[in-house]
């Protein structure tokens, strides 16, 4: 009986430039993030920006330096799904501290 | 066999799936990962505000010098992504020279990393403090142990190809580490943005 062959999606691999190029990106939009922290007028966009730029920096690392951009499908779905989850439990985590009327659980032990 | 594989002379990577069974274990590895550091988030986040008499997040943080850790972190993907492009251009030796430099810079976060620690305990900021403490404390040093593990693995790839321990697909082991590394950078990301720069 024959193992089922490998099936590949992938398409050219970017060169070292192209990732010298998507590593300036991502420091230059580190800069940033660190610069509008200290810019009291923007203050009150801050988190909004923050979580922006730093899911751009998230999706510049996983499509170029992981290869989801050039890999099959199936990983793309398998790590969503990790991220998936996860955004479920912080759901219910978020969930279960306003059901507790906004004081988090005090721990065992711990003070605070 | 593909092409690609081919022509490095490498064996074809076992599937049961139709894809590359190591690199499915490697991406489901991963994406459990994601809820392990998720749930650890969450934990913080909750506990953010918890800090009893202890220290806040803003009486201890430093954030130009955890910018500059962020940077060190994610120059170590860039010469992780190098590594990968050299020894898939056939160069084994420029692999190990990327491969030791991300091990230097992953080092150096470390490094950071434990200062930045005995920074805070001087300050009176210790796994005991308060719920915030606790929170924060579990949370980076959990993921300063992953990029220690992968220090590890990073040095042992250069020690295996040293030794031509690596066989004959040897882009395939520096594709794995590599792509664990960048899931620790990823974390970063994340960990840097939520729990040092939002307020």
């Amino acid at each position: 009986m024959s193992s089922p062959e490998v099936h590949h999606e992938e398409g050219n691999h970017p060169g070292p430039a192209q990732y010298v190029r998507i590593a300036v990106i991502l420091f230059v939009i580190t800069i940033i993030e660190v610069a509008i922290y200290y810019i009291e007028p923007l203050q009150g966009v801050l988190v909004p920006m923050l979580i922006v730029f730093s899911l751009l920096k998230f999706v510049l690392v996983v499509l170029w330096f992981m290869h989801l951009r050039f890999d099959t499908r199936v990983f793309t779905w398998v790590f969503v799904s990790g991220i998936l989850l996860t955004l479920s439990v912080f759901a219910v985590v978020l969930l279960t501290f306003f059901l507790q009327g906004g004081a988090a659980p005090s721990p065992p032990g711990l003070g605070g | 066999m593909s092409a690609a594989h081919a022509a490095h002379g490498a064996p074809e990577p076992h599937t049961s799936t139709g894809v590359d069974n190591v690199k499915m274990a490697m991406w489901t590895f991963l994406g459990s990962e994601c809820l392990f550091f998720g749930s650890l988030i969450s934990t913080y986040l909750l506990y953010h505000d918890t800090t009893g008499s202890g220290p806040t997040s803003a009486d201890v943080y430093d954030i130009p010098f955890t910018s500059i850790s962020s940077f060190v972190l994610l120059m170590s993907s860039l010469t992780m992504v190098l590594a990968l492009s050299s020894i898939q251009q056939g160069n084994p030796r420029a692999m190990r020279i990327w491969l030791t430099a991300t091990a230097f810079l992953g080092l150096t976060f470390v490094g950071g990393q434990i200062f930045e620690f005995t920074t805070f305990v001087e300050e009176g900021l210790t796994l005991q403090t308060s719920p915030f403490s606790s929170a924060f404390f579990v949370l980076t040093g959990f993921h300063g142990a992953h990029v220690t593990i992968g220090v590890l693995m990073l040095l042992g790839v250069v020690a295996m190809s040293s030794f031509g321990r690596l066989g004959p697909d040897s882009a395939r082991p520096v594709e794995m580490v590599g792509l664990y590394w960048h899931f620790v950078d990823v974390v970063w990301i994340v960990i840097f943005t939520v729990v040092y720069l939002i307020p």
